[in-house]
Parts: C-alpha cells; structure tokens; sequence
C-alpha cells in the first residue's frame, strides 16, 4: 500500500458537451488522471444537487460538475440552472462544515478535449490536498484495490 | 419484460484489439463482474476481442436467448459509436434495445490513462456502475415525428448550391438562404479551378442558374437566418430578408441603374478590393438572381436625400428607396449548412508587407487579377495598372501551418499557388517562385498538374519565407520586392528580388461562424470550424439531428470535396425525407399526477413550453412532444413528481452506488 492518497471523484458530464469532450480527451489520447469516474446526463440542468450529496456519501472525496459553456446549452440556457444549484451546493457544503472546493464546475465544450483533461488532472490535485473525506465506506473499496496486483487505487483506505 | 421480474443481467467487455486491452485486464474486469456483481443480477460476463463485429453482437444475441438475459451492458467504446449497435443486437434477439448500457472504458479509460492497474479497477468500477445503472432501465419506445419534406440550405456557395439541386430534383422543396445579392460563393471569383484550368464561371454560372429557376428551390439572397427553432423534422426557421430597394416583381435585371448610378464604390467583397462598383449594383454579371441591390450606406440619395438617377431612368419603375427589411418564418425537416470561409487576412503577418508594400499581393486579389472578367480583364499588372511583372514570388502557408496563426494546412493553397504560377507564366512570361513547406499534392490529377508546372519552369524555393521587404542592400535590389527566405535544400539564406507576390493566404472560418453554430445550435471546433458527428464515418452530420454541414464550413478543402459533401449532405437529408418520420431518443419527462403538489417550481424552468399547468386539477402538466429531455424539470421538482426517462433518479443515483462500489458486500469480497 502506498502512503499517497488517491482522491476519488464522480464527474457529472452533459450528454452535449463535455462528456464529448470526455470522448475527444479519449481519440485524441490525452492522459489525465484515473480518479475519476463520469456519469453522463443529457444535460447539467438534470443535475439533482442530492446526486452530489449522494456521490460524497457514497465515498467520493469530490465532485466535478460539467457542461455547456455559457450560452451554447443544446437546450438553451439550462446550464444557467445548474450554475445556481452549483452555488447553492457550495453554501450547502460549507454549512455542512465542509470545504467548498470538494465540488468544481467545469465549463467545456465538445471542442476541449485538452482543457476537460487538464482541469480534471488539477482537481484530482486540489481534491489530494485537501484530503480525503471520510463520509463514504472505505472497505468495499479495499477490498476491490487489494484485488488488482498493485494495491488500492479506488479510494484511499482509510483505518 | 413481464417474463422476468428479476435482473438478468449480460456484461460483455471488449478488448478493441489492443485499443481497451492494452491497458486494462479486461479477462480481470469481466471475471470481477462475474463473480463480484453476480448477487447484483449478473448471470455472464464475458470478454471478447472486438464486441461491435457480429460475432462480438451474435454472442450478446445467443446469451439473451440462451440465457434469458434481460438486460446487456457492453463496456466498450462510447455510447455515441456504437450505442445504435448494441441496441439493435439486443432488438434482434427480442429484447428491448433500451435494455441495454454502455459502458466507455476506451475513451474513458484505456485511452486517457497509462497506468495500467488504476486503469483496470477503474474500469471495474465503471462496469459496477453500469450493472446497477441498468437494474433500473425500463422498456422504452422510441418516439416518432413526422419530417417535413423542405429543406432550408444556408449559404450559396458551391457546396450549398449543390446541396440545394440534388434535394429539388429529387423533387422537394429547398430554401437557399445567402447572405449576399447572388450565390455563387468564392468560386464565383476564380478565373480557373486547378488541376483542369477549367474555367471557373463556365462550370459554376450554370448550377447557379438552375439554382435560380429550379421550380423547387426558394432562392433568398440578401438575406439571414437570425432564428431557429424546433428539432429535427420540425424546424422554424426565421430569416430576414434585407430590403434591395428593388421589387424583385418588376426588375427585370436590365442593368440600366447601374449604369446611371454616379456614385463608386470600391468592391471590396467581390472584387476583393482591386475594382469599382456602382452604389446599386450587381456583384458580377453573371449573379443569380439578376436582380441589383441598393447599398444604402453610399447611396448618394441616402447620403444627401437626392439623385435618384436610378428610379429616373428606371424603365419598369421597380426601385422602392422606402422598402423595409421582410422578416419570413419558413418550416422545414432538415437544415444544410455550407457557411464557407474567410481567407485569412494577411494584414497579420506584418513583416510580408500586405497593405503596406503594393505590390504584394493577397491570393483573392490575385484570382480577380487573372480573371478575364475582372478589373484588369485578366492582365496580370502591378498595383499602377499598366506594369507587367518580370518576377514573382509565391508564397505558400501564409496563416496555415503557423503556430502563430493556424496550426492546419489549408489543403487548397499548394495547388492554388501551383495554379497561381501557371497562369502567371502564361499571361506574363515572368520568372516564378514558389516558396513552399512541403508540396501537398494527393489527390486526383494534382500532382501530374504540379509537374506539369515543374517542367514549365517555375521554381520551387523549399523556405518559409521570413520577410518581404523593399529596401536593398545592393543595387539588383533597387526598386524590387526582396524575399529573405532560408532555402532549407540548399541550406542557405537566399534574398531574392522580384516584382510582384503573391501570398497564398490560408482559410479560416467565418468570423461569425461561432455565432451561427449557436443559432442552429451546432458546436465549434477549437479553431471555429463545425464540428462533425464522426470524423470518418458521419462526416457531413453533426450532433444536433437534422443539421447538417457541407463544404469548407466544415474545414479547409477544395472544390470538388466541397461539391462531393454538399451532395453527401443532400443524401442523408433525402434519406431523412424518404423516411417520413424520424425516431426520437424517448429520453423524456413525464408528471406523475398523484405526487405532483402543484406547486409550481419546474413551470418557469422549460426553455421549450412543454410544462403547463392545469389550473382545473391544480398539477402540471408536460407535453411529450415539445419537452426535449434536457431533465431539468426532473432535477428541480421538489416532490420526485417528475419522471425523466433514461436518466431517472433511480437510475442516477444507482449508478453511483456502483461506481463508488456501494454495492459490494465486504464480507462477500474478501472471502
């Protein structure tokens, strides 16, 4: 087991563009860190704010929420939608005595294959520096890292 | 699904050649979701080389049959390669194609990371996520609209112009939409197309008459597009028809205003700045439709609320100086869009002198020069009009293939500057130089045509050109353009004097093409070129159903692949039209009247007016066929009272159970 920890986040892509730019990051071959695991919606706007909670409770140590950027939404203006949740989010997070930072919102477009892999790349890094949370079950996780020959790598085992 | 109430649930992890299996351990991944998932519904999991081929979908369709499967995940490539694919294996072997989930561990995973084992458990967990993501699909049908059989092309260039006959002759209705007084687009400025050195308005000016007259086709120029709405099959489009000044029912494109017109006026769009036109006018006389518009912002009546020459000698009374701009609301099926480009404006590169030195030229400028209908009727002469140049230089990549500028090739200016020195040759008998990169000539006929003009005798100088500058440094110099350039064959600076250059600028997109993909909701690429469904396989589709792209607003390319994608473009929308209706992803969302509250909070969300509230029964109500699935409503309703189909809280959340791999039991996993 090695002592770094490896943040696990839960990415919240748009059908329209960013999970595109998830893809062209991919065709294009641009390497960006294994941490996070994406869940495509058909828009930001279907982003319930209990779906963050939720990802954090089940063990997420931070969430990306990504969409259209301003203006270019495929349905108009919904991502001006999840730019308020996204606020109301980070007042909630704070409430709860947390750091705002666990959460960040993305811009891309289907074009940012580079800029979606670099800004995951810093928020893996932002997520590792404000460590991990604790909030979800750390076993389950430990068990499935201890099955692959390197040790874990799903989500820093805690205890 | 009545036949099983409980999951069966088929994984199948590809290996993409090397593609997914260089990377990750798929044998691990699916011998982990076999085992580990297996209290979770998964009944086999299994790994294949290449699951899209039909031996990868006849194993999904035998298992589903053999096995009673009752749900697939397929943890492979993106959903938007090859969801279609798997969807119809399902249907084959009776399973509702909305049955299936796809995982991407290509693009996600084996693509975008290197270490291997952070890869796999990462791939494991997305499959985990899959698994319980698709515990929770439900059947769907897909839903169905009729396509309205016209269609609205946008631009009138030769892609557009080609899109637009292939669709009325087929015998449906077309909208041209052109923002200029006459199609024709760029090749309407060219004197010869290369290889061929066929003329350019021989082969053009018919396509663009049969435009003109073809009983199926509403041609309206001088006109945009400024509102789209709707969705595929169903689109109303608002275009706005700027005033000509002309009643278009009574000119009968005699030419007599033009003539009488005294005011001038440098052209730079068609003319690229080298010749005059009148304040009313025609671009060319060959312009469809043939009739003149009236440029308000240099109309001396306009100016100073007098002249009227034109109206005076007007012999069917057809100027209006009081017609206002016409606002027309047209409905179509499908949308072609074939915007074109803008030639990279060689101001930029300042130490080439354009604008400055006069007799560098720009490659438009040039193409007006050698046109015999242009200013010069096809004289190739300096800026003063009269001098014939003794020396030229040609300069290939200006703007493309430049970090500073544009990092692509432009794809025409190899063979337009091999062009350039062809005609040059012919027309002046000067000695000529290209300085290129590399030559890229690959297609058809193009590299016997650069031959062709290698045994003419022009040279070719293997050297980005660093300055074009005139002041000499010896006395052979005085008087001319000098060209420093390092010559990268003969490992040398070379200072070479000549008369006259030409500068082969790059294309660029439309400076406004990033706000027209917004209006028909398209996306841009990083440069500003629309972006494509698939680069190879759907190349003239875009992500937005039912838009289309055609010609060089899609990227740098010469005629006859413009001419090829504007009428591939017009197969897939006559495709579309043959098929009368379309079917619609049922991504949808729908009130459950007995949790709806009535209190209102997702009736201001709808962009699209799908949500109305029912003041009888005080609940609200959503309109399937305008609700576009976005599931923002879903999100916000307060009361879970609104279902979203295929992206349900259930199905959500579930997924992220699996992908935090909530849904292992410890115990379970160690043992």
């Amino acid at each position: 087991m090695t002592d770094a920890f490896e943040p696990t986040i839960i990415g919240f892509t748009c059908n329209w563009c960013s999970y595109r730019a998830a893809d062209l990051a991919g065709t294009a071959r641009i390497k960006y860190p294994a941490n996070v695991r994406l869940v495509r919606l058909m828009c930001s706007g279907r982003l319930d704010p209990t779906f963050v909670f939720k990802a954090l409770a089940s063990g997420a140590d931070g969430v990306m929420i990504t969409g259209c950027h301003p203006g270019e939404c495929h349905y108009l203006e919904q991502n001006y939608k999840a730019l308020r949740r996204f606020q109301l989010m980070q007042r909630t997070l704070k409430g709860l005595g947390l750091e705002s930072g666990r959460i960040k919102l993305l811009w891309a477009s289907a074009a940012e294959g580079a800029r979606f892999a670099s800004e995951v790349a810093a928020f893996v890094e932002e997520i590792r520096a404000l460590g991990p949370l604790h909030w979800g079950r750390a076993d389950a996780s430990e068990a499935v890292g201890a099955e692959v020959a390197e040790g874990p790598r799903l989500q820093e085992v805690s205890a | 699904m009545t036949r099983n109430q409980e999951e069966r649930i088929g994984v199948y992890v590809c290996h993409c050649g090397t593609n997914i299996a260089g990377v990750v351990d798929v044998a691990q991944v699916a011998e982990w979701a076999a085992a580990k998932l297996q209290h979770r519904g998964v009944v086999i999991a299994r790994e294949y080389k290449f699951m899209c081929s039909s031996l990868g979908q006849e194993l999904i369709e035998k298992d589903i049959k053999e096995l009673d499967l009752n749900r697939v995940v397929v943890a492979a490539c993106s959903p938007h390669l090859h969801e279609k694919t798997f969807r119809t294996a399902c249907a084959n072997a009776g399973l509702n194609p909305f049955m299936c989930e796809m995982v991407s561990i290509r693009e996600q995973v084996s693509w975008v990371h290197t270490d291997k084992s952070a890869a796999t458990s990462k791939a494991m967990a997305m499959v985990s996520g899959g698994v319980e993501r698709v515990r929770h699909h439900v059947p769907l049908e897909p839903l169905t609209v009729p396509i309205h059989p016209a269609t609205l092309v946008v631009g009138g260039g030769i892609a557009g112009i080609q899109s637009a006959l292939e669709i009325a002759d087929a015998g449906h209705q077309v909208y041209v939409v052109e923002r200029e007084p006459s199609i024709g687009g760029h090749m309407a400025q060219f004197d010869k197309t290369f290889p061929t050195l066929d003329c350019s308005a021989c082969i053009l000016t018919p396509k663009m008459v049969s435009v003109g007259t073809h009983p199926n086709v509403k041609l309206l120029t001088w006109s945009q597009v400024e509102k789209v709405e709707g969705y595929v099959g169903n689109f109303s489009v608002t275009i706005r028809k700027k005033a000509r000044k002309i009643k278009e029912d009574l000119c009968t494109g005699c030419g007599i205003c033009q003539e009488k017109c005294p005011k001038k006026v440098i052209d730079d769009v068609y003319e690229a700045g080298l010749g005059y036109r009148k304040a009313v006018y025609t671009p060319f006389p060959q312009a469809v439709p043939k009739f003149p518009v009236m440029d308000v912002a240099n109309c001396t009546y306009y100016e100073k609320g007098t002249c009227k020459a034109c109206e005076k000698f007007c012999p069917t009374d057809a100027i209006d100086f009081d017609q206002q701009d016409e606002i027309l609301n047209v409905q179509v099926g499908n949308i072609i869009l074939a915007t074109g480009y803008d030639l990279f404006d060689a101001r930029r590169i300042s130490n080439y002198g354009y604008g400055r030195l006069p007799n560098v030229f720009s490659s438009l400028e040039f193409e007006r020069l050698s046109n015999a209908a242009g200013p010069t009727n096809g004289q190739v002469v300096l800026r003063d009009g009269k001098t014939i140049p003794k020396s030229v230089g040609i300069v290939h990549c200006v703007g493309s293939r430049d970090r500073n500028y544009n990092n692509y090739c432009s794809v025409i200016c190899c063979m337009q500057s091999i062009k350039f020195a062809h005609l040059v040759h012919e027309r002046t008998g000067a000695t000529v130089y290209n300085f290129y990169i590399d030559i890229r000539a690959a297609f058809k006929d193009y590299d016997e045509f650069y031959q062709r003009i290698l045994e003419e005798g022009t040279q070719f100088i293997r050297g980005k050109v660093a300055e074009i500058s005139d002041v000499p440094r010896v006395a052979s110099e005085e008087g001319k353009l000098i060209i420093q350039v390092e010559d990268t064959l003969a490992g040398k600076q070379r200072r070479i004097p000549v008369d006259m250059v030409i500068l082969s600028s790059g294309l660029q997109p439309r400076a406004d093409s990033k706000a027209t993909a917004k209006v028909f909701g398209i996306s841009c690429s990083a440069n500003g070129w629309y972006i494509e469904k698939h680069p190879k396989l759907d190349p003239v589709a875009t992500m937005t159903e039912g838009i289309f792209i055609a010609g060089c607003a899609q990227g740098p390319k010469d005629i006859p692949a413009s001419v090829a994608q504007g009428a591939a473009a017009a197969a897939r929308v006559l495709g579309k039209i043959e098929q009368k209706e379309v079917a619609l992803e049922p991504v949808r969302a729908s009130v459950i009247e007995d949790q709806c509250s009535g209190c209102r909070i997702c009736n201001g969300l709808c962009p699209f007016n799908a949500i109305s509230f029912l003041e009888d029964r005080m609940v609200t109500e959503i309109n399937p066929a305008l609700c576009q699935g976005c599931g923002t409503c879903v999100a916000a309703c307060p009361a879970g009272a609104i279902v979203g189909t295929g992206f349900s809280n259930e199905q959500v959340m579930a997924q992220i159970e699996g992908l935090m791999l909530m849904n292992i039991e410890p115990a379970e996993v160690i043992a």
